[in-house]
C-alpha cells in the first residue's frame, strides 16, 4: 500500500519502454502529441497534490496509532475556520488548473478543427461495417477496406458515419477517436509526421465480430501515396451498390481490398440512411440513373 | 404464435458444457438448501422472521445477503473474462467464443452495479439509517419490504438467463442500436431491460421511503445539523434515486417500445437517434455513480472518526461537499462521451463540470485526514478498509479527472484504461465502504464480531489482488487496448493481462477469506459475544441492544447535539437514572408482518419472464396477480401489532442482566 505511487511511477515508465508499445506515448503526429503533452500536464499538476495527500494520510495513520504513546491525543480538535478554507481551497486550486487546461484544450484539440498545415488535406470518407471499415478516398475515386493508407505530412481530413451499429475510429499513435454513428456525420483531422504502419481499431463495442475490427494505418511519402492510388485504381472491382450491398453482409477479419473506382454519392447515401441492407440495389441505382 | 411465445426446449443450451456446468451446480446448491432447510423444519421461522419481516434491520440483512451472493456469480464472471484474455492472445481464441463471452462482460457489470453494489449499499442504508436517527421504523414499511422483492426478482430473472436463453451481449450499458431488435433479435436484452425495470421500480420505492424517513421521522431534537454524517449521505444518495431512476425506467420503456411494438427511439431507420439513449441512459448512469460512493463515503465518515476517537472534522464542510456533490452529479454525464462529436464548447463544459465535482470530493479526504490527526487510532479491521480506500480512491480519483480533460479522453476512452480507472474507484470506494460498514455494524446485526484475523487477511488480498488486476490495465490502456475484447491480436500485451488475471486470483483468496472469516466467527461466536457498543461508538446505533429488538429503543431517544450517543455517554450517570426505572416504558405499535412483498416479488418475474418469452395470457395473469395482492393487502384489517411493556421491560432487564455478567 505504502509503494503505490511508486508502483504507477514504475508502470507509467515500463509502458513505453515494452517493444511494440504503439500506444498513446508513442506519438506519430501532432494530434496525438498534442494529446500526449496535455495527458502529462494534467497528470503533473495532479500528482503535486496527490503524492504528498497520500503521504499524508499514510503517515497520519501510522503517527497517530494508538500505541504510539508519543503521539498528542486531541479528541476535541473537530473544527478549525483556517484549516477549512485551506481545505477547500487547495482542490479548488488544482482543479482551476486542470480545468483551464481542459478548456483550452478542449478548443485546441477540437477534433473537427482543421490542422495548420501549406497542404491540401486528403478528404477519407469512414463507414463503419460489421465488422470492418471502408474508406472512400472521394477526390481520388477510390475505396478500400480493412486499409487505410494516408500520405506522411498532410494533413488527413476523416469524414465519418456508420451503416449500422455504433463504432469508434482510432488510431493511438495519431491522435483521439471519434465514434461512428448511423444517420450522423463526425469529423476528426489527423496527420502521420513519419512513415510507418500503425494500428487503427475500432474502440466502441459493436458484436460478436468487434474483436477483429481493426486495421493498419499505412503512412507513406507523398510520392508513394501518389503510385498506390495509381495502382488502385487500374486493379479490383468497382465499388457499386451491388459490391456494397456485398460488403454490408456481416464478416469479420476479412483480408484488406481495394476498389478501383466508387459510385458517386455512396457516402452520401450511407449517411442519410437511406440505405438499408434490403432495399439498397434499387435506391443507389435509382439516384445513380438520376 | 404457440401457447409458451418463443418458449421451447432450444432455450436451454444443453450444447455448451460450461453454461451447463455451471447451472447445473447452481441448480443443485439451490435444491440442497432448500431441502436442508425443509429436513430441519426451519420455514416457519424463516417466514415468519425474515421472508415476510417488514422490520428495516431484517430487510437491510437479506439485501447484504442478495449481495453477497450476487458477488461471487459477479466475480465468476470476473475470472472467466481475466482467464479468457490471459490466453486468447495472436490467433489464439482462448476457451470463450465471442456470443459467450460478449454475454459474460455484459452480464459481470450489470450484475455488479445493480445486484452487488446497488443492494449492498440499500442494505447498510436499511440497517442503519432507522438507528442513527433514533426511530423505530422505516416511514412505510411494507414498501420497504416491497422494494427488497422487487430487487429479487430482478436478480432471480439474471440468473434465470444464465439457464433459459440467453443474457444480453451489449454490455452492460445495452447502447442502441446494437440492442435494438435488429441487432439484437434474441432475448438477451429482454433480460437484461425486465430485470432492470423491475428492480429498478423497486429501487424508486426504497429512495422514496428514505427520503420520506429522513426528512419527517427524525428523533426528537435531530435537527438537521445534529444527523449522523452517514445519514445525510443516505439522504443526498436518495434524493438521487428519486431523481434519477425514473429516467432511467423511461429511457429503458422506450427502448422496450421499440423492441416489441415496433416504435422507432432509438432504432437507425424511422428517424431514431441512438445517441438520445446515450444521453438519457447517463442522466441516470452519472448520479448512479454517486448513489453507490456517497454512501461508502458516509461510513467512511463514521469509521475514521469513531476509530480516532474522536468527533468527525468539518462536519458542516462535510455536509456542504455532501450536497454539493449532490447537485453537480446531475450536470457531468456527458463526459461519457467526449467521442460523440460535440463541440469544444460542450466538451469543455461538461469537462470542467467533471472536475468541479473534485473539488467537494477532495474535501472530504482532506476531512478525514484531520480527523485522524490528533486522534487515537485503533487499527481494526473497518479502519483498514478506510485507509486502503483513501489511498486507492485518490489515485482513482485523479485518473477521473485525467479523462475529464477532453483531449486526453479522445485517448483514453473506452480503453482499458477507463475499465481500470472505474475499478479504481468503485472496488477501491463503493466496495471497500461496503466492506468497512459491513464489518463495523456488523456486532450490532447479530451480537457478536466477525473473526478479526481472518478480516485483515481478507483485506490485504482484496488490496493487493486489486493493484495487480487493475494496474496492469491502466498500462494496456496507454498501450492502446481497448475493452471487450474476446481476443487480440497484439502479443506484448498478454504479459499484463496475465498478471492482471494472477490480481484477480488474488481477489479470490481475499474472497475466501472473508467466507471462511463468516463461517469461524459464526462458529465462534460465544467468544465473540459484544456488548451494545463494542466499538466506542459515538451515534445512536450503539445505544440500544446488539442485536436490537424489533422495536430498537425502549424509550425513544432525545437528542441534544451530534454525536447523540457521545454526549450520553459523557453524561452517562443521567442516563443510567432513566433506565433503570422500567416503569417509564409505554406499549409500542409496530408494523405488522406482511407477504405482499414475497407475493408481488413472485408476480412480478412471472410478468417478467412471460414478456421476455412472448407469452402475453402469462404476463397479464401475473399483472393480475400484482393488482389483486395489493387489493387484498389494502382491505387488511389489521396493521399492527402492540408489544406489551411487559415484553419491554424483559428484553431489557435481560440486557442489563447481560451487560453485568
Amino acid at each position: 500500500m505504502r509503494h503505490t505511487p511508486l508502483l504507477l511511477t514504475v508502470f507509467l515508465a515500463a509502458v513505453p519502454l515494452s517493444a511494440h508499445a504503439q500506444g498513446i506515448l508513442d506519438p506519430q503526429g501532432p494530434v496525438a502529441a498534442g494529446e500526449r503533452q496535455i495527458l502529462f500536464n494534467s497528470l503533473g499538476i495532479m500528482l503535486a497534490i496527490v503524492i504528498p495527500t497520500i503521504v499524508a494520510i499514510l503517515a497520519v495513520g501510522f503517527w497517530y496509532r494508538a500505541s504510539n504513546s508519543r503521539a498528542r491525543y486531541l479528541p476535541d480538535f473537530n473544527h478549525s475556520d483556517r484549516l477549512e478554507v485551506l481545505v477547500w481551497s487547495i482542490p479548488l486550486m488544482t482543479v482551476l488548473l486542470v480545468g483551464g487546461v481542459a478548456w483550452l484544450g478542449a478548443h485546441e484539440l477540437d477534433p473537427r478543427k482543421a490542422l495548420p498545415s501549406s497542404v491540401k488535406p486528403v478528404t477519407v470518407q469512414v463507414v463503419s461495417l460489421d465488422w470492418k471499415w471502408l474508406f472512400i478516398y472521394p477526390e481520388e475515386g477510390i475505396a478500400s477496406v480493412n486499409h487505410l493508407t494516408i500520405p506522411v505530412g498532410r494533413p488527413v481530413s476523416f469524414e465519418l458515419t456508420s451503416a449500422g451499429v455504433m463504432n469508434s475510429f482510432f488510431v493511438p499513435q495519431l491522435g483521439g477517436q471519434i465514434y461512428t454513428m448511423s444517420g450522423m456525420l463526425t469529423r476528426l483531422q489527423l496527420q502521420a509526421d513519419h512513415a510507418g504502419i500503425y494500428r487503427g481499431m475500432s474502440a466502441q463495442f459493436s458484436g460478436d465480430g468487434f474483436a477483429d475490427m481493426h486495421f493498419d494505418v499505412d503512412a507513406v511519402e507523398a510520392g508513394n501515396f501518389a503510385q498506390w492510388v495509381e495502382t488502385a485504381r487500374s486493379k479490383g472491382s468497382s465499388l457499386d451498390a451491388s459490391t456494397y450491398a456485398h460488403l454490408t453482409k456481416r464478416s469479420a477479419g476479412i483480408a484488406p481490398v481495394t476498389y478501383r473506382a466508387v459510385t458517386p454519392g455512396l457516402f452520401d447515401g450511407i449517411l442519410a440512411a437511406e440505405i438499408q441492407h434490403e432495399d439498397i440495389c434499387t435506391r443507389t441505382s435509382m439516384r445513380a440513373e438520376r | 404464435m404457440s401457447l409458451l411465445g418463443k418458449l421451447s426446449w432450444d432455450a436451454i443450451p444443453l450444447d455448451q458444457p460450461i453454461v451447463m456446468g455451471v447451472s447445473s451446480v447452481m441448480v443443485l446448491v439451490i435444491a440442497f438448501i432448500l431441502g436442508w432447510i425443509t429436513l430441519k423444519g426451519h420455514w416457519p421461522y424463516l417466514w415468519r422472521e425474515w421472508l415476510t419481516s417488514v422490520d428495516h434491520k431484517r430487510i437491510g440483512v437479506m439485501y447484504v445477503i442478495l449481495a453477497l451472493i450476487m458477488l461471487l456469480r459477479g466475480f465468476a464472471d470476473a475470472l472467466m473474462m481475466r482467464a479468457q484474455q490471459a490466453v486468447a492472445a495472436g490467433d489464439a481464441q482462448g476457451y470463450l467464443p465471442p456470443e459467450h463471452f460478449d454475454q459474460v462482460f455484459s452480464a459481470h457489470g450489470t450484475i455488479m452495479i445493480f445486484f452487488v453494489a446497488m443492494p449492498f449499499v440499500i442494505g447498510l442504508m436499511n440497517f442503519v439509517v432507522p438507528l442513527q436517527l433514533g426511530i423505530r421504523d422505516m416511514a412505510f414499511p411494507t414498501l420497504n419490504s416491497i422494494g427488497l422483492g422487487l430487487t429479487a426478482s430482478g436478480i432471480l430473472l439474471t440468473n434465470i438467463s444464465l439457464v433459459v436463453g440467453e443474457f444480453a451481449k451489449t454490455g452492460w450499458v445495452a447502447y442502441p442500436p446494437l440492442s435494438e431488435l435488429q441487432f439484437s433479435p434474441g432475448v438477451g436484452v429482454d433480460y437484461y431491460l425486465w430485470a432492470l425495470q423491475i428492480s429498478g421500480v423497486g429501487t424508486l420505492m426504497t429512495g422514496v421511503n428514505f427520503v420520506t424517513t429522513i426528512l419527517k421521522t427524525r428523533a426528537h431534537g435531530m435537527s438537521y445539523m445534529r444527523m449522523p454524517v452517514f445519514c445525510w449521505t443516505a439522504l443526498a444518495s436518495n434524493l438521487l434515486i428519486v431523481a434519477a431512476f425514473p429516467v432511467l425506467t423511461a429511457t429503458f420503456g422506450m427502448l422496450l417500445l421499440d423492441r416489441y411494438l415496433d416504435f422507432h427511439f432509438f432504432t437507425i431507420d424511422g428517424q431514431g437517434n441512438a445517441m438520445m439513449y446515450v444521453n438519457l441512459f447517463w442522466v441516470w448512469g452519472h448520479p448512479e455513480v454517486y448513489i453507490l460512493i456517497l454512501p461508502a463515503f458516509g461510513v467512511f465518515s463514521e469509521v475514521v472518526s469513531t476509530f480516532s476517537g474522536k468527533a468527525l472534522f468539518g462536519y458542516r464542510s462535510m455536509v456542504a461537499a455532501t450536497l454539493a456533490i449532490c447537485v453537480l452529479s446531475f450536470i457531468v454525464w456527458l463526459h461519457h462521451f467526449f467521442t460523440m462529436g460535440a463541440s469544444a464548447n460542450v466538451n469543455g463544459f461538461f469537462g470542467v463540470m467533471t472536475m468541479i465535482i473534485a473539488v467537494p470530493t477532495g474535501v472530504k479526504v482532506f476531512n478525514w485526514l484531520f480527523t485522524m490527526y490528533g486522534g487515537r487510532i485503533r487499527f481494526s479491521e473497518p479502519i483498514l478498509w478506510s485507509l486502503g480506500f483513501m489511498v486507492t480512491f485518490v489515485i482513482g480519483g485523479m485518473t477521473g479527472v485525467l479523462m475529464a480533460v477532453p483531449p486526453a479522453d479522445f485517448q483514453l476512452h473506452n480503453s482499458l484504461f477507463l475499465v481500470a480507472h472505474f475499478h479504481n474507484v468503485i472496488i477501491g470506494g463503493v466496495l471497500f465502504g461496503m466492506m468497512a460498514g459491513y464489518k463495523y455494524w456488523f456486532p450490532k446485526a447479530f451480537g457478536f464480531k466477525l473473526d478479526e484475523r481472518w478480516g485483515v487477511a481478507s483485506f490485504w488480498c482484496w488490496l493487493i489482488g486489486f493493484y495487480l488486476a487493475f494496474m496492469p490495465l491502466y498500462a494496456l490502456g496507454l498501450m492502446g487496448m481497448t475493452r471487450r475484447m474476446q481476443h487480440y491480436d497484439v502479443v506484448s500485451w498478454q504479459p499484463w493481462l496475465v498478471a492482471a488475471a494472477a490480481g484477480a486470483v488474488v481477489i479470490l483468496a481475499g474472497i475466501v477469506c472473508q467466507i471462511i472469516q463468516l463461517v469461524v466467527s459464526i462458529r465462534g461466536r460465544e467468544t465473540l459475544r459484544v456488548t451494545a457498543d463494542p466499538w466506542n461508538g459515538r451515534t445512536l446505533e450503539w445505544a440500544t441492544a446488539s442485536p436490537p429488538p424489533a422495536w430498537n429503543f425502549a424509550t425513544l431517544p432525545v437528542v441534544t447535539d451530534i454525536d447523540a450517543f457521545w454526549q450520553q455517554k459523557k453524561g452517562a450517570h443521567i442516563e443510567h437514572a432513566q433506565t433503570a426505572q422500567s416503569s417509564g416504558y409505554e406499549p409500542i405499535e409496530m408494523p405488522k408482518n406482511s407477504a405482499i412483498g414475497l407475493v408481488i416479488a413472485f408476480f412480478a418475474v412471472v410478468v417478467g419472464f412471460a414478456m421476455i418469452w412472448h407469452i402475453w395470457w402469462m404476463a397479464a395473469l401475473g399483472a393480475l396477480g400484482i393488482f389483486l395482492a395489493t387489493l387484498a393487502f389494502a382491505f387488511r384489517e389489521k396493521e399492527e401489532i402492540e408489544v406489551s411493556v411487559e415484553a419491554i421491560a424483559r428484553f431489557e432487564e435481560m440486557q442489563h442482566a447481560g451487560v453485568a455478567a
